[in-house]
């Protein structure tokens, strides 16, 4: 009768990025006595760049890293009976659950249900739109960037990467349902990732909108791993944390009602404290009443934190509204190219020669016919973050940057050129020059009808 | 004094706006901080920074409030050619902002 009441679901976050720190999983698929381990590896643009990968290959387009981290974590996870929830499938999940079946007979595993998620690629959808619906007030708290009302003038459709719809959990929940013990999906709001196994474990309805506001909490908490851990919050001297070189990633212990402790394992470096979760509560957040996903508008606006032991924080107290009927849709286009120059001064007159040198290069850059569609002539260490402040102290060495939008590829080159030249032709003493030209694939998002949206699962077994 | 004194900070981006978390260490400071952290005076002081509009959400239960300040990251992370496209580092600036309190423990003249 009250099995489902005493039950507690243990979810840990193997990764907070695609390129992050794989010992940490290894370590919770070992010693976290998990039942599931997420791993969040999609940022924006990383689908848009994955998309491109797949066109020149249809056999890639899922995550670079999926092999090396399948590989580390499996066996583990495997023996302790750990399912796996990730985004990892990028462009092509499909292939990445083919490529992980790969994986898993290298090792001699066998008995694997892996399911991919499909269905948030729109890519064609949205080349053959000239826009995409117009924004109501709920949406406008979304996507704020567009004044309300204002219709979405989508990219030209010949710079159009990739366009996809950011599915929510119930998609997982049904791949779990179906017995997938690894689900690998395309673009998922990062949250869902672990709304959909405590949906799933917890039998919760698609409209149980309290508890999807308070596991949307969890899983925002969860998704960037470290940074709940005490990673990107040392402040030496007024916040220390120890162990930052071997961080242990979180997990955490749910419990029917989606209230959880948050905690780590011990032996990791690193700590989770409420001044560690109160960071992560806003972070990436606008505003915290209304956090808006695929499956709830969360209520943010009365969570509560409380220390119960060491590394051990009780979160409670989120809410929710119904979902939005609309999804967001991230739509990677090509915009043209970045080229980039740097270099160094020191000594007395060190930031005097830097402005010389930038005036130089902005010169050569208009005599030779370099078409800037956007330039930035920086001094690092003077104004590049902080932007130009009186009474800054002069410090005793001085980095230039020139970076400037194109059209072209070979525009882009010349910039980091005419920086690397000022070695012979410009002021006394640079020295450190470095440049780079590079692609630019751009994001920009808009909302899509939810009928237009039709994920589907398959099943690959090992 | 400075804010540093009383809370942390992080910073998070979504497409080209930035939010700044402020979180005071004792509770009992939080009165302090929605004082004198008005948007007028974010404004102010990281006017390097901001373009556009700044947004102020306020939790008192929590100790923190959060800004958001839109257009702010040139175009956003993607796209943006910027030292920090994320404008991660907003929040060690905003931490050195002065208040007008003297730090708890120095002797007024």
């Amino acid at each position: 009768m009250n099995g489902q009441s005493s039950k507690v679901i243990r979810i840990g976050c193997g990764a907070g990025f695609s390129g992050d720190r794989i010992e940490p999983a290894v370590d919770l698929a070992r010693h976290g006595s998990l039942n599931y381990l997420v791993f969040e590896c999609l940022a924006e643009r990383t689908i848009a760049l994955a998309q491109k990968s797949k066109l020149q290959n249809g056999e890639l387009g899922y995550d670079p890293l999926l092999v090396e981290r399948m590989r580390a974590v499996l066996p583990a996870c495997v023996a302790s009976g750990v399912k796996i929830v990730s985004n990892m499938g990028a462009a092509n999940p499909l292939a990445a659950a083919r490529r992980t079946a790969e994986v898993a007979r290298s090792l001699g595993i066998s008995g694997l249900t892996i399911a991919a998620v499909e269905g948030d690629d729109i890519t064609a959808l949205v080349r053959s739109m000239d826009t995409l619906p117009t924004q109501n007030a709920l949406q406008v708290s979304l996507m704020p960037e567009r004044p309300p009302g204002a219709p979405f003038s989508l990219p030209a459709a010949e710079t159009i990467i990739s366009a996809n719809a950011y599915l929510g959990c119930i998609p997982i929940r049904d791949a779990l349902r179906l017995g997938a013990d690894i689900v690998l999906t395309g673009r998922v709001a990062d949250p869902s990732l672990f709304v959909g196994p405590l949906m799933h474990e917890f039998g919760w309805a698609e409209n149980d909108w309290a508890r999807l506001g308070q596991a949307t909490l969890i899983g925002h908490l969860l998704e960037c791993a470290g940074q709940l851990t005490g990673g990107y919050f040392a402040d030496p001297g007024v916040k220390d944390v120890d162990g930052l070189a071997r961080l242990g990633f979180p997990l955490a212990e749910v419990r029917a009602d989606a209230t959880a402790v948050l905690t780590k394992l011990p032996d990791t470096g690193g700590l989770v404290s409420v001044a560690t979760c109160k960071e992560q509560l806003l972070y990436e957040v606008q505003d915290p009443g209304a956090y808006i996903t695929p499956d709830v508008v969360a209520d943010f606006s009365g969570v509560t934190f409380q220390q119960v032991s060491a590394d051990r924080v009780e979160v409670g107290g989120a809410f929710g509204r119904e979902r939005p009927e609309t999804l967001k849709v991230s739509i990677g286009y090509h915009d043209g190219f970045i080229g980039e120059g740097q270099i160094s001064y020191a000594g007395s007159g060190a930031v005097e020669r830097g402005r010389l040198a930038l005036q130089v290069v902005a010169e050569r850059l208009h005599l030779t016919g370099v078409a800037l569609r956007e330039s930035r002539y920086d001094l690092i260490g003077l104004n590049a973050i902080c932007g130009d402040l009186p009474g800054v102290p002069v410090p005793p060495e001085i980095r230039i940057r020139v970076v400037g939008r194109t059209h072209t590829l070979e525009e882009a080159l010349r910039i980091g050129r005419e920086v690397e030249s000022l070695y012979t032709n410009g002021p006394a003493g640079g020295g450190g020059a470095t440049r780079s030209a590079t692609e630019v694939v751009a994001i920009t998002s808009t909302l899509v009808s939810r009928e237009r949206i039709t994920p589907c699962i398959t099943l690959e077994t090992v | 004094m400075k804010l540093r004194e009383l809370a942390h900070s992080r910073t998070g981006d979504k497409g080209d706006h930035s939010n700044v978390s402020v979180i005071v260490y004792r509770l009992e400071d939080y009165p302090l901080i929605e004082k004198h952290l008005t948007m007028e005076r974010i404004r102010a002081h990281l006017r390097g920074r901001v373009r556009g509009e700044v947004t102020r959400y306020c939790l008192p239960t929590l100790g923190a409030i959060n800004f958001v300040l839109h257009d702010a990251l040139t175009g956003g992370v993607t796209r943006s050619l910027a030292l920090d496209p994320h404008g991660k580092c907003i929040s060690g600036l905003l931490l050195d902002l002065e208040l007008p309190v003297e730090a708890p423990g120095s002797t007024v003249p």
